[in-house]
């Protein structure tokens, strides 16, 4: 059996570019193969995508791998996998990432499984150890009360990472290197799922994972009005509305601003936490932010020990005047 | 239809943060102690997404448990809920399961079940958020499968299914049998009733060692692993936040904005 060698990133596309997690990956993915002094290759999978490969390879490929066939142009478990399998086959890489997508979980522990190796999903971390070379698979576990570091010793290993958690290289247009393409060879009759629609969330303003400011509220906030209060301040910060897990159980705010293990991951600027605890499963999802501000009731709140500054008491007494304040200050 | 679940029992994962504590070997966690653990909680959507289908389509639910211990009043929940039978495997040759030794398990009790239209898991488990056992099922068992459901209908022998992705949703038609593991936006699981609860208490669960669903015990838990942890921790947190203080809470307020200004955060 040939050797496995180099490290493989899937790159996902995005409105006809390489989506912002899969150049993350590939700065990952560039250092991770530096130290085990082997070289990085990217996979392009899907539909019309072979024109990207010199961006992946301005971004840090060495090697690029093309699988582009029209029944590859809508992610399914049953096309995906098997082509991933040819290509690791064929590039045979002793690492193997992807983002922590609907893709990248769908994909990683099935083609796993497929390989008789393992995955880890969900990363914050990669590295390898400098004495066995293995993969250091860094994730959060117990709803972020905890992180686990694990390793595998089968061939390749697998890890899909969190959005952000890695940092892009300067994409270098200069950089050269070699484009494979193979043959995806899929049997349309052996395909069990057929995809009917895809509906895009609808959101109003700055989505919240591109937003450099984010006004998120807790349980304490009470109602879908209290929410207005953030609304507002969010927009005079030009930034948007997040929220732990029971404002969006309860219907106070959509789904779609849970932050959290659970919700979205966002690493903005500044994070205002406005009467929400900071349990484990909302901080994995914010931990990131460069500046947590805390305003919260209870002085004993876990939310104090994230933040770097915090006001203590009712968020209704303190929220107005704060926007108030700002809004005052901002127009100088 | 036919329908199995794959529950687990968990350490409550709603249990205060503080009484979170490792154990000193650095490889598991101490259960915390006065807190009884629970059914898994992404565990929960997947039964409630299979009872939703039975009250749509009628048919049978069977929940499956896997590991050791577990305490008959916690993992008859999925009864008390609705489900018709409970089989657990418990053995301690279960223990220390990473996702594949998991999946190999249940696999092959599904396959002694034999029976089955659509096979239901949770997206992740609340204590190792490994995210794959689901996956792993229906690879074993060479099944097709959806992940992330935030809907399940039946008709015409087939599932559509309304899956969660990054941008949306998408609406994916699926042939049975199949996997399909289930989100939170499946919907709040439902409350056991006073009947049901009654009925689960009389109920006992049919019980499989290793050797009943055939299988080696190196292919099972720690034994069958194919993931080592090589560290488990906590993270540490900094700590160093400045409380902003004022005459009252609105003066607070205020300061706090000229601060973050001052600071050059805003």
């Amino acid at each position: 059996m040939a050797e496995n060698k180099g490290v493989l990133v899937l790159c996902e596309t995005k409105e006809g570019k390489l989506a912002s997690i899969s150049t993350e990956l590939l700065g990952g993915g560039s250092k991770l193969a530096k130290d085990l002094g082997q070289e990085l290759a990217a996979v392009l999978v899907g539909s019309g995508v072979s024109n990207l490969a010199q961006e992946a390879i301005a971004y840090g490929a060495d090697k690029v791998y093309v699988v582009d066939d029209p029944l590859l142009k809508d992610y399914q478990t049953d096309t995906y996998v098997p082509v991933m399998e040819k290509v690791a086959k064929q590039a045979i890489p002793q690492v193997l990432i992807m983002g922590q997508t609907s893709i990248g979980r769908d994909l990683a522990p099935r083609l796993a499984f497929r390989l008789n190796t393992a995955a880890s999903l969900g990363c914050l971390e990669l590295a390898i150890d400098p004495d066995s070379k293995l993969l250091l698979q860094t994730k959060p576990v117990y709803g972020g009360n905890a992180q686990a570091v694990f390793t595998t010793e089968s061939f390749p290993q697998i890890a899909t990472v969190r959005p952000k958690a890695m940092a892009p290289l300067a994409p270098d247009q200069s950089r050269k290197g070699e484009v494979i393409k193979i043959d995806a060879g899929l049997d349309a009759s052996a395909v069990r799922t057929k995809v009917l629609e895809k509906v895009p969330e609808e959101v109003a303003g700055i989505k919240l994972e591109d937003a450099e400011v984010v006004v998120s509220g807790g349980r304490g906030i009470g109602s879908a009005e209290g929410f207005q209060q953030l609304e507002e301040l969010a927009k005079l910060l030009k930034g948007a509305v997040g929220a732990t897990r029971p404002p969006c159980d309860n219907g106070w705010v959509p789904a779609g601003a849970q932050v959290g293990l659970t919700g979205k991951i966002v690493t903005p600027e500044l994070y205002i936490a406005v009467a929400l605890s900071g349990s484990s499963q909302h901080m994995s999802g914010c931990s990131s932010a460069k500046t947590i501000v805390a305003i919260n009731k209870d002085p004993e709140a876990n939310i104090f020990r994230e933040a770097r500054f915090g006001v203590v008491g009712d968020w209704k007494k303190i929220v107005p005047a704060f926007t108030e304040k700002l809004k005052e200050l901002l127009a100088k | 239809m036919n329908m199995i679940v794959c529950v687990k029992q968990v350490i409550d994962p709603e249990a205060p943060p503080a009484s979170f504590k490792i154990d000193p070997s650095g490889n598991k966690v101490v259960p915390p102690a006065g807190v009884s653990p629970v059914v898994d909680p992404y565990a929960e959507y997947a039964v409630e997404a299979a009872l939703k289908i039975k009250d749509a389509s009628g048919g049978k639910v069977t929940a499956l448990s896997l590991g050791s211990n577990q305490l008959r009043d916690i993992v008859k929940k999925p009864l008390a809920m609705g489900a018709d039978e409970l089989i657990l495997l418990e053995d301690e040759a279960f223990d220390g399961s990473d996702s594949w030794s998991t999946a190999y398990g249940l696999a092959m009790a599904i396959k002694k079940i034999g029976e089955y239209d659509i096979i239901l898991c949770g997206r992740e488990a609340s204590d190792w958020n490994a995210g794959q056992v689901g996956s792993g099922i229906a690879e074993i068992l060479g099944l097709p499968s959806v992940t992330l459901a935030e809907k399940i209908d039946i008709s015409d022998g087939k599932a559509k299914v309304q899956r969660k992705t990054d941008e949306g949703y998408e609406v994916i038609e699926i042939s049975l049998p199949c996997l399909i593991t289930a989100s939170n936006e499946i919907g709040e699981p439902r409350y056991p009733t006073i009947k049901g609860i009654m009925a689960a208490k009389k109920k006992e669960p049919v019980v499989w060692k290793p050797a009943d669903i055939g299988v080696d015990a190196a292919q099972i838990g720690a034994s069958g692993r194919h993931t080592k942890l090589a560290k488990l921790f906590q993270p540490v947190r900094e700590g160093k936040c400045e409380i902003v203080e004022g005459e009252g809470l609105e003066e607070a307020a205020v300061n706090l904005a000229v601060k973050l200004r001052e600071v050059k955060v805003l």
